[in-house]
């Protein structure tokens, strides 16, 4: 049992909160979210980018930034918009989303800035 | 046109019920059968008494009859065909006239086509392989509580398939320490966590203690990961007011998700619960429990696809639809068939996926099949390639036999999925790069790694025995 770990996940802690679909994974790299927002264009979703503070994550409603790109299937003006609302919110999680409106649902929606957890 | 007189006595079935030249309605109800007729019987006779049997008629000719216009209400078998690599069997298609049939009770339609016609001597074997349900029928049926986007939004989880795990062992713990296995799974990573069929209200464990521990158990958890969580209370019962009652305290609780097994509880017992679960914003997880003694054998019986059809029409929001590469039954291709009879809006017939009739869903919601039974992190990248992100993965011994436990276990499985889902929308192929992606996800979780390592030899490489009908097998 020496070697047994503990799984190190507290309500005391604010670092246990999760963020949904890629957050058990690391941060991703530019690289990496660069293929997530050519996923969602592959798809053709609507791009959409949403924040909020780490404490109020758990809610249904982020704050929008501007609207949802629709028909938008620039890559880099996706990826300029994300670092845009990055900047103006630096302490925020900043989310990507795909909205496939023949579904009325989201095909994607990741955590790809993750703010500071308080 | 001339009166029919009365001419008392038995006749063969086909002169009446055998019309190869009927043209189908679109509000007809079609079946397919599998028939293997007894020596003797002609497959005309045999197809056209199984289409008698399962409407109007029964062995000889009586004088009411003739006070009704059976012309117009009469099944026909319109088509036979041979069954590939079995010459005993034949494939009888009959069309049911819409009149037949009561709005909205898929326990009059299986009365009708799975009723004494199944016992009837004239045929040593029968098996309902599909059923087409046309629109005017299914908009008169109830259909999933709420159905996938619905149920996405009140959890809000997207872009993955969601995570389970049967809670075990399945039957003798008590309350609090089940509540414990519980909580330990959610606070992992899961989505949602569940009672198995067999858990009702035995004397170790009552339903009310179960569901107030479980409920704590998702309130922490909750609170823990900032992720929103369900446990499946069966409230499946011996008698409908119980379930109702269990429900009805479930629904106080604030707890998202109850789950019936709709086979054992009978259909008309199972609607009258999903209707209530609309009513009262309850999502519904649906066991199949049973299935197999009605499924499995290739000759006598019903098709899954048909019992998965019918669970869509009376309403569940989760269906157990096999898992391909687990310890259970599933053919890989005739499982991809029923898992988009009850996801998509419309399916196409395809007789390469078990598939015989167009079926059109209309506004239906539709089911999120579960894969669950002896899967573990290794299966992760071909259940993703095969179930896409409409599904519940269910991992029971993968989650809860982790060397460290149901946390780590929860997030080992967590992490593979997440992992495999970036890798498919990054464009890589799962089931050729699986080992590759686990393992470089293991790089960063030290539960996964240790999963990896637990579970690496183990197999589940037995053949199937329902498998779709094809030459040579």
């Amino acid at each position: 049992m020496s070697d047994v770990q503990d799984y190190a996940s507290r309500l005391s802690d604010p670092a246990s909160r999760k963020m949904g679909t890629f957050s058990y994974l690391p941060p991703m790299t530019p690289e990496q979210i660069r293929k997530q927002v050519e996923w969602i264009v592959k798809n053709g979703w609507n791009p959409a980018i949403e924040h909020t503070e780490p404490e109020n994550a758990h809610l249904h409603y982020w704050y929008m930034w501007k609207l949802p790109m629709f028909g938008e299937t620039d890559v880099d003006r996706i990826l300029a918009e994300l670092e845009a609302c990055h900047k103006a919110n630096p302490t925020n999680h900043v989310r990507l989303i795909g909205y496939d409106n023949f579904k009325q649902s989201q095909g994607a929606n990741m955590v790809v800035y993750r703010g500071k957890m308080v | 046109m001339a009166a029919k007189k009365y001419d008392a006595g038995v006749k063969e079935y086909r002169t009446m019920y055998w019309q190869p030249d009927y043209q189908v309605k679109d509000s007809d109800i079609l079946a397919v059968f599998k028939v293997v007729p007894q020596a003797g019987v002609s497959r005309e006779e045999a197809a056209a008494a199984v289409a008698a049997e399962s409407s109007t008629a029964t062995w000889t000719t009586v004088w009411t009859d003739l006070l009704t216009d059976l012309e117009y209400y009469k099944g026909r078998a319109y088509a036979i065909e041979d069954v590939p690599g079995n010459d005993e069997a034949f494939y009888a298609f009959i069309a049911y006239p819409m009149d037949l049939f009561e709005e909205g009770s898929v326990v009059n339609v299986f009365t009708s086509l799975v009723g004494n016609v199944f016992g009837f001597k004239a045929v040593r074997s029968l098996r309902l392989e599909d059923v087409r349900f046309p629109l005017w029928f299914v908009t008169t049926c109830p259909g999933p509580p709420h159905g996938i986007q619905v149920e996405r939004d009140k959890m809000d989880k997207y872009g993955r398939p969601l995570l389970g795990c049967t809670i075990k062992p399945k039957l003798g713990l008590s309350a609090k320490n089940y509540g414990r296995a519980v909580y330990e799974c959610l606070r992992g990573g899961l989505d949602f966590t569940k009672d198995d069929e067999n858990v009702n209200s035995q004397p170790f464990m009552r339903w009310r203690d179960r569901f107030l521990f479980c409920q704590e158990a998702i309130e922490k958890a909750e609170a823990e990961t900032g992720e929103r969580k369900g446990h499946y209370m069966n409230v499946t019962a011996g008698t409908f007011e119980e379930m109702m009652e269990r429900a009805e305290f479930a629904k106080e609780l604030g707890t998202p998700i109850i789950m019936s097994d709709y086979l054992t509880v009978g259909w008309a017992a199972h609607t009258s619960l999903s209707k209530w679960c609309r009513k009262n914003g309850m999502l519904l997880h649906v066991h199949r429990a049973m299935h197999g003694v009605i499924d499995r054998n290739p000759n006598h019986g019903i098709n899954f696809r048909v019992l998965a059809k019918l669970l869509r029409l009376i309403g569940g929001d989760h269906l157990h639809s096999g898992t391909v590469v687990g310890k259970l039954e599933g053919d890989r291709e005739a499982t991809i068939g029923w898992i988009n009879l009850m996801r998509e809006r419309h399916i196409k017939a395809d007789r390469s996926k078990g598939i015989f009739f167009d079926q059109d869903w209309g506004p239906m919601p539709g089911v999120l099949p579960v894969a669950s039974g002896g899967i573990h992190v290794w299966h992760m990248p071909a259940l993703v390639s095969i179930f896409g992100n409409d599904s519940v993965l269910q991992f029971g011994g993968g989650t809860l036999g982790h060397p460290w436990g149901n946390a780590a276990g929860a997030a080992a499985n967590r992490v593979a999925l997440e992992a495999c889902v970036q890798a498919r929308n990054e464009g890589r192929q799962l089931e050729k790069e699986g080992k590759d992606i686990l393992t470089n996800a293991a790089k960063s979780s030290p539960e996964l790694k240790v999963a990896m390592e637990t579970w690496k030899e183990i197999k589940f490489e037995f053949d199937v025995v329902d498998k779709l009908d094809v030459q040579h097998r």
